[in-house]
């Protein structure tokens, strides 16, 4: 069994964090996991994206064309990865960041407006973990129980005190996606 | 003749930190001064036991064979870089490297300039005779203005070949640089003094008061197309000159040292 | 120890310093820098030697200096680096001391760029630098292989007095997976017989890579082709999949092999009898184990990303006795599984021949993808 996500967005929008968070999760269910970074000269700014391959054998390719999951939170990364998704499999708009609705009717559909919750909740970087939260709403692999306990395991010192809005955001995310869940036809 | 070899008589011998190999420097190159002043202050400072020294690549690629010290033999240039590393994994050794101009200032610019910048606790005897030696005269990166070498024909022409490159001066500069003074070979009187510049250069890494380079004035009979005498008179005629002797830097550190 | 996410370049150094590393000298240059970083940080911290050096030529004879004491040590870069590197490694191997290289490959040749690659697979297992010698060189293709072989390669250099480099590429370097590291081992400076760090009641010793005399080099150039020819018959490492009653073989190293594996999973599952042969070390190539499968196998297909370097390799293991396809990604391109598998899908059913060109038909096959 193995499932493989892509999470695309902005440099700076939390994107890399997102999919180690993931990992994480993933590493501490006893699962195999990898997490690759894309490769663009911009540190900021500029789209940024990993994919992570969550298995229970050794994991071959890194790298994958059509994921299963995929996760966008700007309009760039929509339309890079809209036709990418595997049919049956599952796309996260992060609703904030783009002006249109998705355009497939074979994958499952998620929209959520990622960045209004996060700051609802007090901080717009929180928006990445909302979109995680809307993620797990149809990740088979793994639950909100299994992130919120390798934030909490893996979260460096310093970050500690983010974890409550952290794990709010997840939650948040989470509820959000299972009342605005379009499945996929067929 | 057997009464003159009693100890009281002694005046003159090789240094214990020498080994018996005959010399291979051709006659009249006060490369073997310069060895032999290395080799008396490291006997004298009791350091032979603890020595690694550095040969390079030049008319000193075989230093190693008169030493009586460990030695190894750095590519064209790296002797500094080379030093590096064995000074960092054997701190309280002592580490030489012996250069010439060709090495030192040309190819191995970046590792000298950058070993000085580190302040590497390192010794480097730097021989300048204004020439490639062993490969047969070119000329140097310390080459003379209007200097004829087998690839300065008609004499070296600033305005083509650039001018030549004063390392004691450029290397003073670096703040990491503890001691940094140029000498000469040219007469006993210079030489008493290059030893004690040697000896000194040594006692800064001794106390691990950063680099320390001592550019020794040298001559090259062969290349120069001179007898061993007229080369020394040249030396002090056309090189002093232009490389005057002097103490370049003494860090405020070595200064209060007191060597 | 338990399992830990950790970025490769990260892990490879922390299983350094692990295993005993003393020495680090190295230069910046993309994607390897967290290593030098990690060092940067750690080394200091232990009281162990760490030089960020003007250049990679400095970083290399600093190295070379450090292994001259029989100290642990070690250096890492990438492609324009290791180009620079080559006159010092050149230098360690004709003086015979031991070092760990990784080697983290990216596209070029020149500047190229900062994508994964294997383009330097003759460059570094060929020789690279100038005379007779060659590196010992591990492939691994994750990070818990890479960390793994940390000790492996120490221990490789030290037995065979050579260069044992770590080859990996961006991909392996800049990832994260779940790792277990080596647990912490004290540093140990062996008092090796040739070591230099000063000649207190033993005689002096001279480490030199300078034989004038040609009858002594040529001594030296056996001695090393004996160790080499040693270490071909004995370190030989590889890992297979699905071997057994495989009709096709895919052989990929590295990165590439890893990818290749799911495309071999992937034709499994559609009924091809493929397996899949990834060599750990390069050089030693495992020439006599592919001699072996190639009796049992009907063809080869050889993946890399590169033009065709380890094909070479491969073709000298089989001599022509059976049919040797390739396909190659260039520049920094990672293939995907898929593509890969769609070559399998096509040596399963096309007619080859052993006497054809795979380098021209692959290049055919390559003109209707960059278009």
């Amino acid at each position: 069994m193995q499932t493989e996500l892509i999470l695309s967005g902005f440099g700076g929008q939390g994107i890399m964090f997102a999919g180690q968070v993931l990992s994480y999760a993933a590493m501490d269910a006893g699962k195999q996991v990898t997490w690759i970074p894309s490769y663009g000269p911009e540190m900021r700014g500029g789209t940024a994206n990993c994919t992570v391959v969550i298995a229970d054998e050794e994991i071959g390719s890194p790298v994958v064309k059509n994921p299963d999951v995929a996760l966008v939170m700007n309009l760039p990364s929509l339309d890079k990865y809209e036709p990418l998704v595997k049919p049956g499999g599952m796309l996260v708009i992060n609703e904030s960041m783009v002006d249109r609705g998705a355009r497939r009717d074979d994958i499952t559909v998620v929209t959520v407006p990622c960045s209004e919750i996060a700051e609802e909740i007090g901080s717009i970087k929180m928006a990445n973990m909302v979109a995680v939260g809307a993620l797990l709403s149809g990740l088979k692999e793994l639950t909100v129980a299994d992130v919120e306990a390798a934030l909490n395991a893996h979260m460096p010192g310093r970050h500690k005190h983010l974890l409550p809005k952290n794990i709010e955001a997840i939650h948040k995310g989470y509820e959000y996606a299972r009342a605005h869940t379009v499945k996929a036809k067929g | 003749m057997a009464t003159l070899m009693v100890p009281e008589n002694l005046v003159y011998e090789r240094p214990h930190s020498f080994t018996d190999a005959p010399t291979h420097y051709c006659p009249g190159c006060t490369h073997g001064v310069a060895h032999r002043l290395i080799a008396e202050v490291l006997e004298e400072m009791n350091l032979t036991e603890r020595t690694i020294g550095v040969a390079p690549v030049g008319c000193a690629v075989f230093a190693y064979n008169y030493f009586d010290t460990d030695f190894v033999e750095a590519a064209h240039g790296r002797a500094p870089a080379m030093a590096t590393g064995i000074k960092r994994c054997l701190p309280d050794h002592i580490v030489f490297t012996y250069q010439g101009d060709g090495d030192l200032a040309s190819i191995g610019m970046g590792e000298i300039v950058h070993a000085a910048a580190r302040g590497e606790n390192i010794t480097v005897i730097f021989i300048n005779n204004a020439n490639y030696g062993m490969t047969g005269g070119q000329m140097a990166p310390t080459t003379l203005p209007g200097m004829k070498t087998t690839s300065s024909p008609d004499g070296r022409d600033v305005e083509t070949q650039g001018y030549p490159i004063r390392m004691a001066e450029m290397l003073a500069t670096l703040d990491g640089a503890g001691y940094v003074v140029r000498r000469s070979l040219h007469d006993p009187a210079n030489i008493r003094k290059a030893k004690k510049a040697i000896r000194t250069a040594f006692e800064v890494q001794e106390r691990k008061l950063g680099f320390s380079m001592v550019e020794l004035l040298s001559t090259c009979p062969s290349n120069w197309n001179l007898t061993p005498v007229e080369s020394l008179k040249w030396l002090e005629e056309h090189m002093l000159p232009f490389y005057p002797l002097g103490d370049y830097k003494v860090a405020p550190a070595v200064a209060a040292a007191k060597i | 120890m338990a399992r830990e996410l950790w970025e490769g370049n990260q892990a490879i150094a922390e299983a350094a310093i692990r295993v005993g590393l003393e020495a680090y000298f190295g230069y910046p240059i993309t994607p390897q820098n967290e290593i030098l970083e990690w060092m940067s940080k750690r080394l200091p911290e232990l009281g162990r030697a760490f030089v960020q050096a003007e250049a990679e030529l400095g970083a290399i004879n600093m190295v070379y200096g450090a292994a001259c004491t029989g100290a642990r040590v070690m250096t890492s870069s990438s492609s324009p680096g290791i180009s620079l590197m080559m006159e010092g490694l050149s230098y360690i191997a004709g003086t015979e001391v031991p070092m760990v290289l990784v080697n983290v490959m990216r596209g070029g040749p020149g500047l190229g760029n900062i994508a994964p690659s294997q383009a330097d697979y003759n460059q570094i297992c060929k020789g690279g630098g100038h005379g007779d010698y060659h590196p010992i060189v591990l492939a691994p293709a994750s990070i818990q292989e890479a960390v793994d072989l940390m000790p492996v390669a120490f221990d490789l250099a030290e037995k065979y007095l050579n260069i044992c480099c770590i080859l990996i590429d961006g991909s392996i370097g800049q990832m994260m997976e779940p790792v277990e590291l080596p647990e912490m081992r004290p540093v140990v400076r062996k008092d090796y017989p040739w070591a230099v760090n000063g000649a207190k009641g033993r005689p002096r010793r001279i480490l030199t890579s300078i034989y004038l005399d040609p009858p002594e080099e040529e001594k030296t150039n056996l001695r090393l082709l004996k160790r080499w020819r040693e270490a071909q018959e004995k370190e030989i490492r590889y890992k297979e999949y699905f071997i057994e009653d495989a009709e096709f073989v895919v052989i990929g190293f590295g990165t590439a092999g890893r990818v290749a594996l799911s495309a071999v999973r992937a034709a499994r599952a559609q009924g091809i009898k493929v397996g899949l042969f990834r060599p750990i070390t390069v050089a030693p190539f495992p020439y006599k184990r592919l001699a072996e499968l190639a009796r049992q196998a009907s063809a080869f297909l050889v993946v890399e990303m590169n033009a065709g370097q380890m094909l070479e390799d491969v073709r000298l293991a089989v001599n022509g006795s059976i049919p040797i396809e390739f396909y190659g990604r260039l520049g920094g391109v990672v293939p995907f599984p898929d593509e890969i598998l769609s070559e399998i899908q096509r040596v399963a059913k096309a007619k080859l021949r052993a006497d054809s060109d795979p380098i021209a038909d692959w290049m055919k096959r390559m003109e209707m993808i960059a278009r």
